[in-house]
């Protein structure tokens, strides 16, 4: 496994860059945010991804994708970070597809990729009921009826929960809270009798949704995958997950170190361009270090996904560990560096804090995953 | 079967002919083997495994053969230094004259030079020691004031170098000295080549924190020294000297990674080992959690750090400024695992000496003195971090 990008990835990299940069700068999240759009991400920018081909890029080529693979999606997201651009590609693209690829039956495949491939379906992974993330604590409940399940139950900070066309509820079949096995995944039409959705306002303005599910009869069809069958088959999605949300925090970190970095060329105090100070210098060369760090890790989880190493779990807790406590520095010192003038809503700064808190949560925290890491490795 | 693979065959069979078995266990502390005049082979299987290597040209597989290099490509060394893991062959040859002097004379100096001193430095004939800091010229190091006057056919040496690497061991001395009083500081330096056999050349160990004396103090009391042994210009020398830094900061930061300190055991006990040792298991699980959270995100570093130099010889990187990176980050990382060591020790982590502790525990109390000085020589980590705030990052100086 060598640690780089090959040509294809580099081309799709660089148009991803370029989209960032030209069709969404950070003005662009701003505007969603001051219009409070209802779905906070904007239709014909995503019919611009789709055209480009980025929710076929985890798609196998069976079944018309262009099978880029995790590193495909991780390079896009990256860039796409880079401006803070809100779009249905990550629980679409990455969640959406990884759950039913991995999960699906023929024909469900067959479907439902077919749909997100051509921008007909977004969809939303529920799985998260408490403050933190723990698979294991699922309590909603798929019970048998006649003809099919009865969903009961809550899920919290659902990503992209109150836009998406089709809900992927993670649900307990047997065993308690707290079980690791008994968990099974369905496709739920979010327009069902007895779901209620309500858009959760956050600090980085994207979409988030609480869906409670009252007695939500579906039919056996909708089942994704075996019955208690989501136990295993759910900790290679989340793991594809975790890669690409690192991949994504890469970007936010790696802009919000660049534009600081500007900011102590430019900025003068005491009749010196503020860079020159010692005690600011020494802070950027660590937190350089740390960025290389991290991309060293991203990119060894994500080629690792795609070549379905024995390693997968182990180098996706340390790229979301990593992307982790890097941005969570570089976020904070970005501010602090920036002086005044970073803690203004008017200058893009403090948009690159709100979204690294909200994206250290998504899937496991630092924390989770450095628990996580020991526990694999033995410690 | 391809190149690569024919390869891999060819060094595998000649390894299994050439490698005495004792070559194959664990390095022990006084069978490392720095070559040189002196050198005293305490287990005689070691002079024959280095003579074997350094015939091969393998004691320096990227060197080019014609100056007893191995001449190999990078595929073709990883799959070398493959194979000599698989057998768990000991490092034939430890030698600075490899890691950091080879290099810049290959890049700098004249024909003349490399046949003569290349060969000699690859097969261990010569062992070399640096002259770089002075008492007044630590990280300051372009203030360096040993002077070598021309004298026509040769220079005069006088001054003292400090911090030498085992000079009372040592054949010759890679030195800077001034030899443009009048210019401006880093202009007026030469890079020279000394036979420490010379008359005047005097040196005296330094004792450590640790009890040990890798360093010496070096002195030069009109020495003369030939005017072929300048390698590259007269007062160019402080480029070659940037140059061979990069060189030797690489070499710390993986030797801080690869070695985890140096022949004391905790390559493979490690950190983890140490603190289910000494600190207890629980269900398998280091038992202070305190402890086992500290040692797991200085594991995850580690692998990430690991990653990077991965990456960094994926992208093909050469000696270059993103070198300064890993000597600051490899050598406090090296730091941080030794004081997690010793912490798991408890009260076997600091016995000095006598039989109330183990000598592989005693060896750990001493390696941990010794990793204080990783993030100084060498250039210390604020010097590397301002490398990176000014070479990588552009900040304003």
């Amino acid at each position: 496994m060598k640690l780089v990008l090959n040509e294809e990835l580099q081309f799709l990299r660089d148009t991803a860059s370029n989209f960032a940069k030209d069709k969404a700068p950070v003005s662009h999240l701003r505007k969603l945010r001051d219009e409070d759009h209802p779905n906070s991400w904007d239709e014909g920018l995503w019919n611009e991804m789709v055209e480009l081909g980025w929710t076929s890029i985890l798609i196998p080529e069976k079944y018309g994708g262009s099978e880029f693979g995790l590193a495909g999606i991780c390079v896009v997201l990256q860039e796409l970070g880079k401006t803070l651009v809100p779009s249905p590609l990550f629980a679409t693209g990455v969640l959406g597809v990884t759950s039913i690829n991995q999960m699906g039956s023929e024909s469900q495949k067959k479907d439902l990729l077919g749909k997100i491939l051509e921008g007909n379906l977004t969809t939303a992974l529920a799985i998260d009921e408490g403050s933190h993330h723990e698979p294991a604590n699922t309590e909603l409940t798929a019970e048998k009826n006649n003809d099919g399940w009865v969903l009961n139950g809550k899920k919290v900070f659902v990503i992209d929960g109150s836009s998406a066309d089709l809900l992927i509820v993670i649900a307990r079949t047997s065993g308690n809270k707290g079980d690791n096995q008994g968990l099974s995944a369905f496709i739920v039409d979010p327009k069902s009798k007895g779901i209620n959705r309500r858009k959760v306002p956050t600090a980085d303005s994207r979409n988030y949704a609480n869906i409670s599910f009252d007695g939500v009869t579906i039919s056996a069809e909708e089942i994704l995958g075996e019955v208690d069958g989501a136990s295993d088959q759910i900790h290679k999605v989340l793991d594809f997950g975790r890669i690409a949300m690192s991949a994504e925090m890469l970007g936010n970190t790696e802009e919000a170190f660049a534009i600081t970095l500007n900011y102590l060329k430019e900025r003068k105090q005491f009749g010196v361009l503020i860079g020159s100070f010692q005690a600011l210098q020494h802070r950027a060369a660590k937190m350089f270090c740390e960025i290389e760090l991290t991309k060293s890790a991203v990119i060894a989880a994500m080629h690792a996904a795609d070549e379905n190493s024995n390693e997968l779990e182990r180098l996706s807790s340390l790229a979301k560990f990593q992307a982790g406590t890097t941005l969570h520095t570089v976020s904070n010192e970005s501010i602090q560096m920036h002086g005044g003038i970073g803690v203004t809503d008017e200058y893009d700064i403090g948009f690159y804090l709100k979204r690294a808190r909200v994206a250290e949560q998504i899937f496991g925290s630092s924390t989770y995953h450095k628990a996580r890491y020991a526990d694999i490795s033995g410690y | 079967m391809s190149n690569l693979e024919n390869f891999r065959a060819e060094v595998s069979e000649w390894l299994e002919e050439n490698c005495p078995p004792s070559m194959r266990t664990p390095m022990v502390e006084d069978e490392v083997v720095w070559g040189g005049r002196n050198a005293v082979y305490k287990n005689p299987e070691s002079k024959i495994w280095l003579d074997k290597m350094g015939e091969k040209g393998w004691t320096a597989p990227a060197l080019p053969k014609e100056y007893g290099g191995g001449g190999l490509n990078s595929d073709e060394i990883k799959i070398l230094n493959s194979e000599l893991f698989k057998i768990g062959a000991r490092p034939a040859l430890n030698s600075f004259g490899i890691w950091m002097l080879a290099p810049v004379i290959i890049e700098y100096g004249n024909e003349v030079q490399k046949m003569e001193h290349i060969p000699k430095i690859l097969k261990g004939e010569i062992r070399w020691c640096q002259g770089y800091s002075e008492p007044g010229s630590g990280s300051d190091l372009a203030s360096l004031s040993t002077k070598a006057e021309d004298m026509g056919d040769h220079y005069l040496v006088n001054g003292q170098k400090v911090w030498t690497s085992y000079a009372d061991q040592a054949d010759w001395i890679f030195a800077l000295v001034r030899t443009g009083p009048k210019e401006p500081k880093h202009s007026g330096i030469s890079f020279l080549l000394i036979d420490m056999a010379d008359p005047g050349v005097t040196t005296k160990p330094i004792t450590l924190i640790s009890g040990k004396s890798p360093f010496c103090e070096t002195f030069f009391d009109n020495v003369k020294v030939p005017k072929e042994n300048l390698i590259g210009e007269e007062n160019q020398g402080w480029t070659i000297a940037k140059k061979l830094l990069q060189h030797e900061r690489n070499f710390i930061s993986n030797f801080g990674l690869a070695a985890g300190g140096g022949g004391d055991g905790s390559r493979t006990k490690g950190v983890v080992g140490l603190a289910k040792t000494y600190l207890g298991e629980e269900n398998g699980k280091i038992a202070d959690l305190d402890f086992r959270s500290r040692v797991t995100e200085h594991k995850m570093k580690e692998h990430s750090f690991g990653l990077t130099l991965q990456r960094a010889g994926d992208e093909g990187g050469k000696a270059s400024a993103a070198s300064s990176i890993f000597k600051y980050y490899g050598t406090e990382h090296n730091k941080e695992r030794y004081e997690l060591m010793i912490e798991a020790m408890g009260n076997k982590g600091f016995i000095w000496d006598g039989d109330e502790a183990e000598s592989k525990e005693k060896a750990i109390t001493r390696a941990w003195l010794r990793t204080k000085a990783n993030s100084i020589e060498g250039g210390t980590s604020e010097v590397q971090l301002n490398v990176i705030a000014k070479r990588v990052l552009d900040l304003p100086a």
